[in-house]
Parts: C-alpha cells; sequence; structure tokens
C-alpha cells in the first residue's frame, strides 16, 4: 500500500476488503443441536443492517458468534476483518435486556461512564485532578448528547422510561468509539412511535460515526425505512440482501419451506402471512424445561 | 456506670464531656474500633446494598455466630472465630449463588437453609460450652467495650487491606453489579470478583461482628448506606456519605451509651433506624412537595 507522502498512514491493522462481517458457510450449534447452518453473509463497513426471524431461529446466536463468545462448528467467520472476538474491543454490544427497575440507584450518565473504562482497575481520581478524568468525562457527554439523552442522564436509570434507558445503553455502546454495534432486540420493551425514533437515532450515528450496526428485532416495518440490509433467519438458514429482495415472497417461501406471502400495505408497511411455527421452536422450549 | 440516672456524669460541656468519654482506655479503644468498623461496613455496605445481597450478608453474620461460638467452645481467640467462618461462609455463598441461571428464589432458599444451619450450630457450641448466657449475649450483641488494644490494632490491618482491595476492584465491581452481561462482554471477570466481593463482605461482617455482636451487625453494614443510597445516585459521593452515616451513628452510639445505662448496641441500632427513619419521610415529603408544585402552578 502506497501511503501519500504528506499524511503518513500509521500501521494499523487494515482488514482485506471493506468487508464488516462476513461468514462463509457456516454452521453454529447450541447444545449440540445445529441452530443455522450454511450461511453465507457479507456486511459492509458503516452499513445498519436489521436481524429478523422467528423466536428461536438464531439471532442472538448470531450476534454471539460475531463476539467470539460462541465458537462456529463449520465454515468460517471473521468480524473487522479478524476472527471473531479478536476484535473485541472495537464492538460495542448492547445485549438483550435488561431494562432497569425503579431501584436501581445509579444515574445513566454513570452507567455511560462505565462503558467507557468500567473494566479498569483502580478507583477513578475525581476529574478536578486529572486530565484523564477530564476528557472522560467530556467524552462522556458527548456521547450523551449525540443520542439526545442530555436531559434525562443525570437522574437515577431506573427513573427513566423505556426509550430513555434505551438511548443511554446505546451511549454506553458508543462511548469507546466501537467500530461496529451489536444491539440484541434494542426496541423490545419500546411503544411504536420509540422504536421509530431510536432506529432513526441508530441510522444517524451509523452514517455520522461510520459505525456498522446489526440490530437484532422482532418486527421489521418500525425500522424499514432506515435499514441498507436485512438478515432473515428461519428454517435452520439464514439469507442476506436489501429489505425488498430478502422480505418477499419467494425468498421467504425458500426459507420456511412452505409458501409464504408478504403483502405490502398503502402505507408502505410489509406483512408476512402464512409463516408455520417452527418446529425446532418447540423443541428448544422442552429442552429447557429440563 | 451509673444505673440509677440517666446520663450520669454528662456535663453538657463538649470539652470536658469529649475528656470523661476519652478518660478510660476501653473506651478509647472502642471509639477506635468502631471508626475502623465504621469505615469498613460504610464502604463494602455501599457495594452490597447495590449488588442486592444484603440476604448473603445477613446469612454471613448469622453465620459469624457459630463461628465465635466454637472459638471460644475450642479455646481459640475469638477473632480467629469470626473471620474464619466468615470467610468458610462467603466461599460456600459463593458455590451456592454462582449458577446464575437457577434463579433468585432458589438461591435464597439455599442461603437460607444455610443460615439455618449455622445459628443451629452456634447454639450447641454454646450450650457445650456450659451454657454461660453473658458469653452469648455478647456472641450476639457484641462486646464494644471489651475491645484490646491488640484487636484495635488488627482490626486495622485487616480494614486497610479490605478497602485496597476495594480500591483496586471497585471500578470494575461497580460494573459488574449494576450492569453484568454488558461488563462480561466487556471483559470484567464476574464471577471471580463476585467471590472476591463475598469475602470482603465476610471481613466486613466479621470485623462489625466483633463490635456489635452478630445480630446488630447490620446496623452498620446495611442501613447508612441504604440511607445514602436514598440520598443519591453518585457513586463517589454516596460512598463518602455513607461512610459518614455509618461513622456518625458509631460515634454518637458509643458517646451516648457512656453515659446512659443502656447497651450500645441498643443505641447504635436505633440511631441507624432513626437516621433511616427521617431520611425516608424526608425524602417523601420533598418528593411529594416536586409533584404537586407543578399541579397548582398556572398552565
Amino acid at each position: 500500500m502506497q501511503a501519500p507522502l504528506v499524511e503518513p498512514v500509521e500501521p494499523i491493522e487494515q482488514p482485506a476488503a471493506e468487508e464488516a462481517i462476513s461468514l462463509h458457510g457456516a454452521t453454529a450449534r447450541r447444545g449440540g443441536r445445529p441452530i443455522w447452518s450454511g450461511v453465507d453473509l457479507s456486511v459492509g463497513q458503516g452499513e445498519f443492517v436489521a436481524v429478523l426471524g422467528p423466536n428461536g431461529s438464531g439471532k442472538s446466536t448470531l450476534v454471539y458468534v460475531l463476539l467470539g463468545l460462541l465458537p462456529l462448528s463449520e465454515g468460517r467467520a471473521t468480524v473487522l476483518g479478524r476472527p471473531p472476538g479478536a476484535a473485541k474491543s472495537q464492538i460495542g454490544y448492547l445485549p438483550q435486556r435488561r431494562s432497569f427497575d425503579s431501584g436501581t440507584r445509579i444515574r445513566g450518565a454513570d452507567l455511560v461512564r462505565l462503558g467507557l473504562d468500567g473494566t479498569r482497575w483502580g478507583f477513578p481520581l475525581p476529574a478536578a485532578l486529572s486530565a484523564t478524568g477530564r476528557a472522560a468525562r467530556r467524552r462522556v457527554q458527548e456521547t450523551i448528547e449525540l443520542v439526545g439523552a442530555g436531559s434525562c442522564a443525570w437522574r437515577p436509570i431506573g427513573a427513566l422510561s423505556g426509550g430513555e434507558q434505551q438511548r443511554l445503553l446505546i451511549a454506553q455502546a458508543l462511548v469507546r468509539r466501537p467500530r461496529m454495534l451489536l444491539l440484541d432486540e434494542p426496541l423490545d420493551s419500546l411503544d411504536l412511535s420509540n422504536q421509530g425514533a431510536v432506529a432513526a437515532l441508530v441510522q444517524r450515528i451509523c452514517e455520522s460515526e461510520g459505525v456498522t450496526v446489526l440490530l437484532v428485532a422482532h418486527d421489521v416495518n418500525p425500522i424499514l425505512p432506515y435499514l441498507d440490509r436485512v438478515i432473515y433467519f428461519a428454517g435452520g438458514r439464514g439469507v442476506e440482501g436489501t429489505p425488498r429482495q430478502v422480505i418477499d415472497g419467494p425468498t421467504l417461501s425458500g426459507l420456511y419451506g412452505v409458501p409464504v406471502e408478504v403483502l405490502e400495505t398503502s402505507d408502505g408497511r410489509l406483512v408476512v402471512v402464512g409463516t408455520p411455527e417452527p418446529p425446532a421452536h418447540h423443541h428448544s422450549r422442552h429442552e429447557h424445561d429440563h | 456506670m451509673s444505673t440509677t440516672t440517666e446520663l450520669a456524669g454528662l456535663s453538657w460541656h463538649p470539652v470536658s464531656d469529649f475528656e470523661a468519654l476519652t478518660e478510660f482506655p476501653f473506651m478509647v479503644q472502642a471509639l477506635q474500633a468502631g471508626t475502623i468498623v465504621a469505615v469498613m461496613a460504610g464502604t463494602i455496605g455501599w457495594f452490597m446494598v447495590l449488588r442486592r445481597q444484603v440476604f448473603a450478608g445477613h446469612t454471613l453474620s448469622v453465620i459469624a455466630f457459630p463461628g465465635a461460638a466454637g472459638a471460644t467452645l475450642a479455646g481459640l481467640p475469638l477473632a480467629l472465630g469470626y473471620f474464619g467462618a466468615c470467610g468458610v461462609g462467603a466461599l460456600v455463598l459463593s458455590r451456592v449463588s454462582r449458577s446464575e441461571e437457577s434463579g433468585l428464589s432458589s438461591e435464597s432458599a439455599a442461603i437460607g437453609t444455610v443460615g439455618a444451619f449455622g445459628l443451629g450450630l452456634g447454639f450447641l457450641f454454646v450450650s457445650l460450652y456450659g451454657g454461660q448466657l453473658t458469653s452469648l449475649e455478647s456472641l450476639l450483641f457484641g462486646t464494644f467495650l471489651g475491645i484490646t488494644a491488640a484487636q484495635v490494632q488488627t482490626l486495622l490491618w485487616i480494614g486497610l487491606a479490605a478497602l485496597a482491595i476495594l480500591a483496586l476492584i471497585g471500578r470494575p465491581l461497580l460494573f459488574a453489579s449494576v450492569d453484568g452481561a454488558v461488563a462480561r462482554a466487556a471483559g470484567v471477570p464476574a464471577e471471580a470478583l463476585a467471590l472476591a466481593f463475598l469475602l470482603l463482605l465476610g471481613l466486613a461482617v466479621a470485623a462489625t461482628a466483633e463490635i456489635t455482636g452478630a445480630l446488630l451487625v447490620f446496623a452498620l453494614l446495611v442501613t447508612p448506606a441504604a440511607t445514602a443510597q436514598q440520598v443519591t445516585a453518585r457513586p463517589g459521593p454516596g460512598l463518602a456519605l455513607s461512610v459518614a452515616l455509618a461513622l456518625a451513628v458509631t460515634w454518637l452510639g458509643l458517646g451516648i451509651a457512656y453515659f446512659s445505662p443502656y447497651p450500645v448496641g441498643f443505641w447504635v441500632t436505633s440511631l441507624s433506624f432513626g437516621l433511616y427513619l427521617v431520611v425516608r419521610l424526608l425524602l417523601i415529603a420533598l418528593a411529594r412537595l416536586h409533584h404537586s408544585q407543578p399541579l397548582g402552578a398556572p398552565a
């Protein structure tokens, strides 16, 4: 690589391609049972991708694979050009939640700050005494403003609404300037208007910060206008493409193995009709019960 | 100490009263030990309340009782019994509460079972020792005024070590306590920290139990921390307030007990309970005031 003389490029580990996530022939198993197999995915850097599919189809499993918490049983995966787990420090992760009850006596801003340096040992010096403390405080402030939580961040997190909590949790995942965000069902507990608002926020961050975002969701409609791509898991397989390519009768029929229709309402909402209850779902319930 | 008149010897003159309070070495040692214990209980208790491990703390204090009774029976130093039992208890509790999937209810049931067995064991030791009620009473309700200079020394080292460890692990522990899943994903060794904290809690309980007895540990370990968390959700000021309240309660309790016929344990628990009550009522009143203002204001 020839770097221009005026602006020497630091020898950082550059991924081979502009791919943020790639999976080739990937199979993931949990408890010996295959969740999905033969999955090929390619997500470009800076894209906003939704992970969709019925319960138990392996949406969160994909997140665990990308975090390096669950090794693939077949195939290979790279995350930010490296094996899963190696890029952990560059990933902001928001687990499936997890909301804070009213008894949680910690402020939203403290939670964001923990996302910045909570893993470090030792006691933080007061901001008045240390430059790093002041820098950390500025970064926390900046991130809180970015997610539009400036008015509620200084109150106990338990006293905030679901939407406010979710904004602060996204700030917590963002505060270390990650190159990728893995958000596992961040919209789950929100009402429709808040789902749209948070999705708009995530898209704005995606563009302004150049972050790749993978968002696991139940319902595609509130976030449809903001998405670049969609990954859809069903029937032990997964497909990837633009929302219109994937959420489409023939594609979903192929995934589910039964005829599925996709209807479009006059306001642009997509309704998937005819999906069967996945048999794998019942199996997993039983396994958990015993 | 006089039992005929209340607050005998109190002149209501601060300087001479302070001189009277520190006239005897046993009182000075009680104040020193109380100070060390209050700082430990205030900080570690703050984390315990935040982590919602109050029940684990209670069980450790119950386990401290058979430890002390067993040590008395075997002719070993009392401190060894307290610290040994609480250390073993912390390890047992960490095994019991390790599997998060089993759910909170089964965890608390298992902890309760361990606690009840501990109490029974302690009762057995006391009756084997000869059923001397005075020793039973001091094991359960403390021996504030029987602290030796050597005990103060030991307490000081234990307190400093506990605070140093807490200062080292404090930040990741806070992270794991309020936001376990994210902390684990970020690489915080949450399980190891949980064990370390239970051991620290064991230290704090043992140190406090030596002074306040097994049953009154909570006056210093829970109440100041719970009060502080009612007042502020900020970690730094919350910790400071928790320590300040524990110190105030200890010093006032010791001071009042010196001039009154009633035991230290009673005063310390009553003061901390009163403080908690006053703060709660004040906060409720403040919240009412806050809520009624926008209603009363013209739209």
